[in-house]
């Protein structure tokens, strides 16, 4: 039974049906997350005692970083399933990963510049967490340039696939050897094993922004999946039937 | 193995034919050392400072440079698609091909670079840092290279992309080797980045070919 469920996500026009429903779903609770983070973030959480205000910026900033790094892990294991058992469905979900990621990275760099300006004094350090996040921003739009590049759709999402696979193996070895080289940027306050270095009324706004973040992101992509699938399958019946033509 | 030795000495009799070719990446990689003192004034201390880094940069953009060769030629007669047809596995052909082309285009860059190290000042105590990280690096540089030229050889203008889709990859071993080059030019022990290299190096050598066979398979369409 559930099986089954599974497979038929495999097929374009059920993918394109489901993938519509289970968006808006996605969105409406995201939108719910998002606005109880910012109420808790904005209005509730106390000033920080160093940073003031400015360090408010952290609810868009962090989630963004996070869901930035994400991305690229579940576009690397979207491109193998592609890759392994050539599903259409796992073809498109890795090049729509590739833009909703590129996105929520350029968000993250943007407002690390905003945060950095006032609280470091410089819009940009070449420090090794900022650095590693802007190579994971090149390594996105490698991925989105190669795809451009290649005419066939289903080459292309192959060679993409076999891309983000090498990016991924690649990411752990850029990252360490980035932080070898210089940091300077605070280190982790919430990911670490004991008790985090943040305090509950700032924490608990964070991990529901992070929530809401992750939501939305996944809303994105089975968005852009669709217009993406119906675009490479114009030619089919269902596709026209869907477009109303 | 006979099939990568048979491989490799046809790629290197047709280098040994083609001379002319070979002497590119060595020009390319002089102009873009001799570019940096113009740009920033004769000032030998400063030279010295920005050395270890500039020479790296510039090896690295010719072995990238060099790179668009690697496939382009057998996939344009004919031979490419021929090797993928063989019995073979296509790591090992990768492999060969990969070798060769490090033997002619990396090694003398390799070797070159003492002299312009030389030019630009640098201390002679960071020469056998520079080496041997050059060294264990450039066919680092080549492996992964030959990943990404397997994936835009069948392309119209692969050489901008290649360039987009390699470089972020080649940051860690232009961050150890630049590295290793600087510990020693400040007399500072550099083991820990050449070794960190050679760790690269046997990864690359191990997963590497493999991928880029798959690559090549996917351009050449199965």
């Amino acid at each position: 039974m559930m099986l089954r469920y599974l497979h038929e996500w495999g097929s374009p026009p059920v993918f394109y049906q489901r993938a519509g429903r289970w968006q808006r779903v996605l969105w409406t609770l995201a939108a719910l997350l998002i606005l109880a983070g910012l109420w808790g973030g904005l209005v509730l959480a106390p000033a920080d005692y160093e940073q003031g205000q400015v360090y408010r910026i952290i609810y868009i900033h962090v989630p963004a970083a996070w869901v930035a790094m994400f991305a690229y892990v579940v576009m690397a294991v979207t491109g193998a399933i592609g890759l392994i058992w050539r599903l259409k469905v796992a073809e498109v979900i890795t090049s729509a990963g590739a833009r909703t990621g590129a996105s929520f990275t350029i968000l993250a760099l943007a407002t690390g510049a905003i945060w950095g300006q006032p609280t470091w004094g410089t819009w940009w350090v070449w420090d090794a967490r900022l650095t590693s996040v802007l190579v994971l921003l090149f390594l996105y739009l490698g991925f989105i340039a190669l795809e451009n590049a290649i005419e066939d759709r289903r080459n292309a999402a192959r060679a993409c696939a076999i891309l983000a696979l090498v990016g991924l193996v690649n990411i752990p070895i850029i990252h360490f050897s980035v932080y070898w080289w210089n940091t300077l940027h605070q280190g982790p306050t919430v990911a670490r094993l004991s008790a985090p270095a943040i305090h509950i009324t700032m924490l608990v706004p964070l991990l529901l922004m992070a929530l809401g973040s992750m939501l939305f992101y996944a809303g994105a992509l089975l968005s852009w999946g669709r217009a993406l699938m119906l675009e490479r399958e114009r030619s089919s019946r269902w596709a026209a039937r869907e477009a109303g033509v | 193995m006979m099939a990568f030795v048979a491989l490799l000495r046809r790629d290197l009799l047709l280098a040994v034919r083609r001379r002319g070719d070979l002497a590119n990446p060595l020009i390319f990689f002089v102009m873009v050392t001799s570019i940096f003192p113009l740009a920033l004034g004769g000032d030998p201390r400063l030279l010295a400072a920005v050395a270890p880094g500039v020479v790296w940069v510039a090896a690295l953009l010719a072995a990238l440079m060099s790179m668009d060769a690697l496939f382009r030629e057998d996939f344009a007669d004919g031979s490419l698609e021929q090797m993928l047809l063989s019995p073979c596995p296509h790591s090992v052909l990768v492999g060969a091909r990969v070798l060769a082309h490090w033997l002619v285009a990396g090694l003398p860059l390799v070797l070159l670079a003492p002299l312009l190290a030389l030019l630009l000042n640098l201390p002679v105590e960071a020469m056998p840092a520079l080496l041997l990280s050059l060294l264990l690096g450039t066919p680092v540089l080549s492996l992964v290279g030959a990943i990404g030229v397997a994936l835009t050889v069948g392309l119209r203008r692969g050489g901008m992309l290649l360039a987009l889709l390699m470089l972020p990859l080649y940051i860690p071993v232009l961050i150890f080797g630049a590295g290793a080059v600087e510990h020693a030019a400040s007399g500072l022990p550099w083991t820990a980045p050449i070794l960190f290299l050679a760790a690269m190096l046997a990864l690359a050598v191990t997963l590497a070919p493999p991928a880029a066979a798959a690559a090549l398979r996917i351009t050449m369409g199965e």
